[in-house]
């Protein structure tokens, strides 16, 4: 009880900027937007990318809203980082909130803005050629929330492991986020066939490949995938990873 | 309210190992007001911070409010109000839901926490800011806050870091009202420390002096102040022969610690230097010892501190009231 209780205090205290200034949700999703706008007409142009006939805003934008999740989530731990440069998150360790609570209702915060923003650029493709397969796509935004989960969870432990160097968080941040969306093939195909071998297996050891993959199943419309599987697979184990490593991070913060 | 025995603290930074905290032994009763002085680097913000579950103590044991800050942090937690040398409040967020947030973290449900926040906020005169957000008060007003957060459930024991840095006279008054409003009413224990030594003079029952992670002094404020300190008298002659014969005199006197000439004027440490003001100006007289200027000067902490360490806690502090008066006119 008092577990739900705090998470929603620490919820509610994170959301109520956002909901009073709901224009702050699209300054974080810029990249998203730069990439839907500059870099997805080019794919008609260069051909088949996805699956046979469908058109290439059905493959591509699955990818966007992965993408979205990564860039906009793993940059959430640098309010915390702040807050705990100046004395806030301190303030809070000394109240009897539940700690683990403190990271949920935190991660939780991060989530509902991802898929509030994940319904945004969906409505934007809708006029394109992107088709919606409804229950589909509510899968897809289920597995981009436990994605979304993990990424926060992630980023939040790594900005409580920063305190002594703020730099460490934003370094960190920035050597794993290109890599991680680049050999995602969120851009472009990476396959046996297209990719020098390396490449393609390190693109195999990203588990965001997976995510990726079977959110373009997943929105087609097609569940009965193995990679959809694969994806669930990668996206429950890095929600599980990030939030049992930020609760630990939690308990044990100190300043 | 607070037992510790041999609370240690040490830091590695650098290669380098700062003791930061070195044997710290309290005994703090329920229901009173402590002070806990010393210069920057002390080593107090690091006590506080064992002592209220923040830092794990390198070694020693500590119980807090009934409570041992290693095997019962919640317990602690539960028990105590903290206000920390930072920010306590996040700049991204507004005056009034920090308050409410910080209530709700104690278990208030939100109407009583509004309630409390409002009762706060008009106590600290800052009801025309409950809606800013606080990254654009002023570092007064944002102090203010961080006050009103560390009150807000009414705490059984409060530790304070330097409460009222950065607040003008009026403000620091106002918060001292509020902190002892709540002694009074419900025996609230308030360890704080501070770098302004006439507000530990005024409002602590005790006086814990630490230099180098130590304490070197720990009484009541008067009793330091008469046992390590006392009186001084400066009277000013008109040549340095008169100011020896002076000097001479002033010796003679019972119960003086100290004399000492610069120049013309002699300094003299004493205990109930008001008595022996009169005295020693009547006997100068007699010995035909022109006087121009005489002055008393009653004790502060700083004299004490000059006492114990040879070094004033003035220099290291942001001091904000006018240098003892001792040599005017001298
Ligand atoms: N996290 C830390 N890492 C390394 N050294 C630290 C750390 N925290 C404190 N210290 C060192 O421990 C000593 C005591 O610091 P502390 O903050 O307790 O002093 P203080 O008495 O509160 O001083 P001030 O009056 O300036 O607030 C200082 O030498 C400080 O540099
Ligand atoms: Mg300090």
């Amino acid at each position: 009880m008092k577990l739900i209780n705090d998470t929603g205090v620490a919820f509610t205290r994170e959301m109520a900027p956002e909901l009073r200034q709901p224009a702050g949700l699209i300054f974080n999703m810029m990249l998203p937007f730069l990439f839907l706008a500059l870099f997805a007409p080019l794919l008609s142009s260069m051909g088949d990318v996805g699956q046979g006939s469908e058109s290439h805003w059905q493959w591509f934008a699955p990818g966007i809203l992965v993408l979205l999740g990564l860039s906009g989530t793993a940059g959430a731990g640098a309010a915390l980082l702040n807050e705990m440069v100046s004395g806030a998150f301190e303030r809070m360790l000394v109240t009897p909130m539940s700690r683990g609570a403190m990271l949920v209702g935190r991660t939780l915060k991060e989530v509902v803005i991802l898929l509030a923003q994940a319904l945004l650029i969906i409505a934007i493709l809708l006029p394109t050629g992107f088709h919606l397969y409804p229950l589909g796509a509510l899968a897809g935004l289920v597995l981009l929330t436990v994605f979304g989960v993990g990424i926060g969870a992630l980023s939040f432990t790594l900005a409580i492991h920063s305190k002594k160097q703020q730099t460490l968080f934003y370094g960190i941040q920035q050597v794993a986020f290109f890599p991680l969306l680049l050999l995602s093939g969120v851009l472009l195909p990476i396959t046996e066939d297209s990719a020098p071998t390396w490449l393609y297996v390190l693109s195999r050891i990203n588990p965001v490949t997976y995510v990726v993959e079977a959110e373009r199943h997943l929105f087609a419309g097609r569940f009965a995938e193995v990679s959809v599987l694969y994806g669930t697979i990668a996206a429950v184990a890095i929600a599980v990873l990030g939030v049992a490593v930020g609760i630990r991070g939690m308990r044990n913060a100190t300043v | 309210m607070i037992h510790t025995r041999g609370l240690t603290r040490s830091f590695r930074a650098r290669g380098e190992t700062v003791e930061a905290v070195r044997g710290l032994d309290l005994d703090v009763e329920t229901g009173s007001v402590v002070a806990f002085l010393g210069p920057n680097g002390a080593g107090k913000t690091t006590s506080l911070r064992m002592l209220t579950t923040l830092l794990p103590p390198t070694s020693g044991t500590a119980t807090v409010a009934g409570c041992d800050v290693l095997a019962d942090p919640a317990g602690v937690r539960r028990r105590i109000g903290y206000l920390g040398q930072g920010n306590s409040a996040s700049s991204a967020l507004r005056v009034l839901d920090e308050l409410v947030t910080q209530g709700r973290a104690y278990g208030l449900n939100r109407s009583e926490a509004r309630a409390r926040a409002d009762q706060l906020l008009a106590a600290l005169e800052l009801e025309s800011l409950t809606k800013r957000t606080v990254g654009t008060l002023s570092g007064g007003q944002r102090r203010r806050l961080d006050i009103a957060i560390a009150l807000i459930h009414e705490p059984e024991l409060l530790f304070l870091d330097e409460p009222t840095t950065g607040l003008d006279p009026q403000s620091r008054a106002n918060i001292w009202d509020h902190i002892l409003r709540l002694h009074k009413e419900i025996a609230t224990t308030v360890f704080f420390t501070t770098h302004y030594l006439e507000e530990a003079d005024l409002w602590a029952e005790r006086v814990m002096i630490v230099d180098h992670g130590r304490v070197i002094a720990d009484d009541p404020p008067e009793k330091l102040k008469a046992d390590l300190a006392g009186d001084r008298i400066t009277v000013g002659t008109a040549d340095a022969t008169d100011a020896a014969r002076a000097a001479e005199v002033a010796r003679g006197l019972p119960t003086v610690h100290e004399v000492t000439v610069e120049g013309t004027a002699v300094s003299v440490r004493t205990t109930g230097g008001d008595a022996h003001l009169p005295r020693l100006l009547r006997r100068l007289e007699d010995e035909g010892v022109q006087v121009s200027v005489a002055d008393l000067t009653r004790p502060t902490l700083d004299d004490v501190f000059l006492t114990l360490t040879g070094r004033s806690l003035r220099e290291s502090a942001d001091a904000d009231s006018a240098p003892s008066a001792m040599f005017q006119g001298a």
